[in-house]
């Protein structure tokens, strides 16, 4: 069993992302810690940062393709699963402070002694915990994502209509996190990190590791999600996609199907939030803007649907754009550049870059075979 | 405690509707329908458009729930308290209207999601359907004539041939009970004669409900023919008695 579920990596696409994954983690590595500043080639720390942020990024457009790409589920909320994890990260980075915050109170949070509370809320004991607090990345976008989708896929809500509710959810979230009683910091959230399981968040090195960490968990959400896809459960959730009634009618439930790839999909993208946070070194309610889910769509659509590596692609190119678009003299163009892109690849490029250059390379595989004969299929080994 | 029904017939049935209603806003889709069909009969369903042919098979299937009257499935089943899949489990297979196939998987993954066996979510990541031999698929894509065609994408057939490989989805599911929704529509004649002979080469191991409009095909079939008119029965009984039916003359076939 093993052996098929590795053979469905044994593709060209999943080889050449897993690769440019480990090179790019050696190369950035090597070349920041290694080489003197001066030196031509050394990376930046900053640019460390930077890439592990796009990688993040990366990390939720998989999740939100495996969801969307293949099942159908064009969820607008994906955001709210990402600022969770990161508000769960964010909550022991904060209890890493200490005393070392402003108002040196080593029992509360600067902004709780600010609010002049008395004692921590209960929902934040454990967080000083650091298995606790990563339990508590993938377990709370879990738990909210399996309640919503239970929900709304048992009411049978689908397409656009779910799309508004898993907005309305996001935008839920962002109105409740600003609010101060809430206990999360409210407008400003949580911020001025100090370490992170003893190691200075701002250090290179402690930068370095973050980076490799979200390179990793880049590859492992990569092969879980193309483990799923490429089972014959990914093959229903095509099914469903293509033709839900169908698949119901034939005995499949549905729902349960839909549901899994849902939870599955909220859980990785909190795990993306929780990488984000000590990179970014703040995560404030902004983070569960309903722009901010639709962006992400933008990211796997350009890069190609129901590809996966395309979705991590889309979400790269389309956040160096971004850096590169939003500073300078550039800045006030952003948003038409946004939309031009969006609607540029919609019209010339509509499976995405991934989906477009997969399909030519086919063709041209096909039309170098002689004609009449099948491309063999690769047989797992047993 | 509704599940199990005493059978008001000495004979024993496969489908036992019973003063089966169904409004939609107002609208009587169906009004006290009553149908009574035998362990392997094949039965073809007529009716003008707005008789309530595609809501009965929605009721029979699960989709609609009915608003009063018994809908039973093999003697004791209520179908009236079960949802799609469930029916689909118990052994009642669906074809509609317009073709649906799944277009994006080729033509012999359409035959192996339809295969009898474990549908759970589980099962489905573990990888039980994968033990499936190409020679099942091939079996029930030969009866359908899509063998040749089973490296392809569904959604690359033509649409006679969608049709057929719907049909042979229903196979593959080996359902007690196939409801067939104008299998025909949209084919050329020698589709529809290929057609009714598949259809009643199923018969002989199933029990089959055909809806269709298409009235040489239903006398190709040559079975008993119910006449829906206005959500319940106009006539019943064989093809020519059906069709000379004065009722029936007037409401659907024209004079």
């Amino acid at each position: 069993m093993i052996t098929r579920h590795l053979s469905s990596l044994s593709d060209t696409g999943s080889r050449v992302f897993l690769g440019v994954l480990l090179a790019g983690a050696l190369y950035v590595s090597v070349c920041n810690l290694l080489l003197p500043e001066t030196h031509a080639l050394h990376v930046p720390t900053h640019v460390v940062a930077l890439l592990g942020k796009y990688l993040c990024y990366a990390i939720l457009a998989v999740a939100l393709d495996l969801v969307w790409g293949y099942c159908g589920i064009l969820s607008l909320g994906h955001a709210a699963f990402f600022g969770l994890g990161g508000y769960a990260m964010g909550m022991y980075l904060m209890r890493q402070i200490g005393d070392r915050g402003v108002y040196a109170n080593p029992h509360l949070p600067d902004f709780m002694v600010f609010l002049n509370w008395k004692e921590l809320p209960w929902f934040w004991h454990g967080f000083d915990f650091f298995p606790f607090a990563l339990l508590m990345v993938v377990l709370v976008p879990g738990v909210l994502a399996l309640g919503f989708g239970w929900l709304a896929f048992r009411s049978r809500v689908t397409g656009v209509y779910l799309s508004i509710i898993t907005q309305a959810m996001t935008y839920a979230l962002l109105l409740a996190f600003f609010r101060n009683e809430m206990g999360f910091g409210g407008n400003n959230g949580l911020t001025d990190f100090k370490d992170i399981l003893g190691f200075d968040i701002q250090a290179n090195s402690t930068r370095v590791a973050l980076f490799v960490i979200t390179v990793a968990a880049l590859a492992l959400t990569y092969t879980v999600a193309r483990i799923m896809v490429t089972s014959t459960y990914g093959k229903v959730l095509v099914a469903i996609r293509d033709a839900e009634s169908r698949t119901r009618f034939l005995g499949y439930r549905v729902e349960n199907y839909k549901l899994l790839a849902f939870v599955i999909s909220a859980c990785m993208a909190g795990i993306a939030g929780a990488l984000y946070v000590p990179q970014v070194g703040i995560i404030n309610p902004s983070e569960f803007q309903p722009a901010n889910s639709i962006e992400a769509v933008i990211w796997v659509a350009v890069g190609g649907r129901g590809t996966l590596t395309g979705a991590a692609l889309g979400a790269v190119t389309i956040n160096f754009l971004k850096t590169t678009f939003t500073s300078g003299f550039l800045a006030p163009y952003w948003l038409f550049v946004l939309g031009g892109t969006f609607i540029l690849s919609t019209l010339f490029l509509p499976k995405g870059i991934v989906g477009t250059a997969s399909t030519l390379w086919h063709r041209k595989r096909s039309e170098a075979a002689p004609a009449g004969e099948v491309a063999p299929t690769p047989q797992a080994a047993e | 405690m509704n599940t199990l029904i005493n059978a008001p017939t000495q004979s024993k049935s496969v489908l036992y509707l019973d003063g089966v209603s169904v409004s939609f806003d107002g609208f009587r889709a169906l009004n006290s329908l009553s149908l009574f069909l035998e362990p392997g009969e094949m039965r073809a369903i007529i009716g003008p458009n707005g008789a309530g042919k595609t809501t009965m098979m929605d009721v029979i299937t699960g989709k609609t729930r009915p608003d009063q009257g018994e809908v039973i499935f093999d003697d004791h089943v209520d179908l009236t308290k079960l949802n799609e899949s469930e029916i689909a489990e118990l052994g009642i297979g669906r074809k509609f209207q317009k073709p649906t196939v799944f277009e994006s998987h080729t033509v012999a993954d359409n035959v192996r999601l339809a295969l009898a066996g474990e549908r759970t979510t589980w099962s489905a990541l573990f990888g039980a359907r994968d033990l499936i031999t190409d020679n099942e698929i091939d079996t029930v894509l030969e009866r359908v004539r899509l063998k040749s065609h089973c490296g392809r994408l569904a959604g690359d057939l033509s649409h006679g041939q969608k049709q057929w490989l719907e049909i042979s989805m229903l196979l593959a599911q080996d359902p007690k009970l196939l409801l067939v929704d104008e299998p025909v529509a949209g084919m050329t004649d020698a589709e529809t004669e290929d057609t009714a002979s598949l259809l009643r080469d199923i018969a002989k191991t199933h029990s089959v409900v055909v809806v269709e409009h298409d009235m040489r095909f239903v006398r190709a079939l040559d079975v008993k023919v119910t006449c829906l008119h206005e959500g319940s029965v106009l006539s019943e009984g064989s093809i020519d008695a059906v069709s000379t039916d004065d009722r029936v003359v007037e409401v659907y076939l024209g004079r």
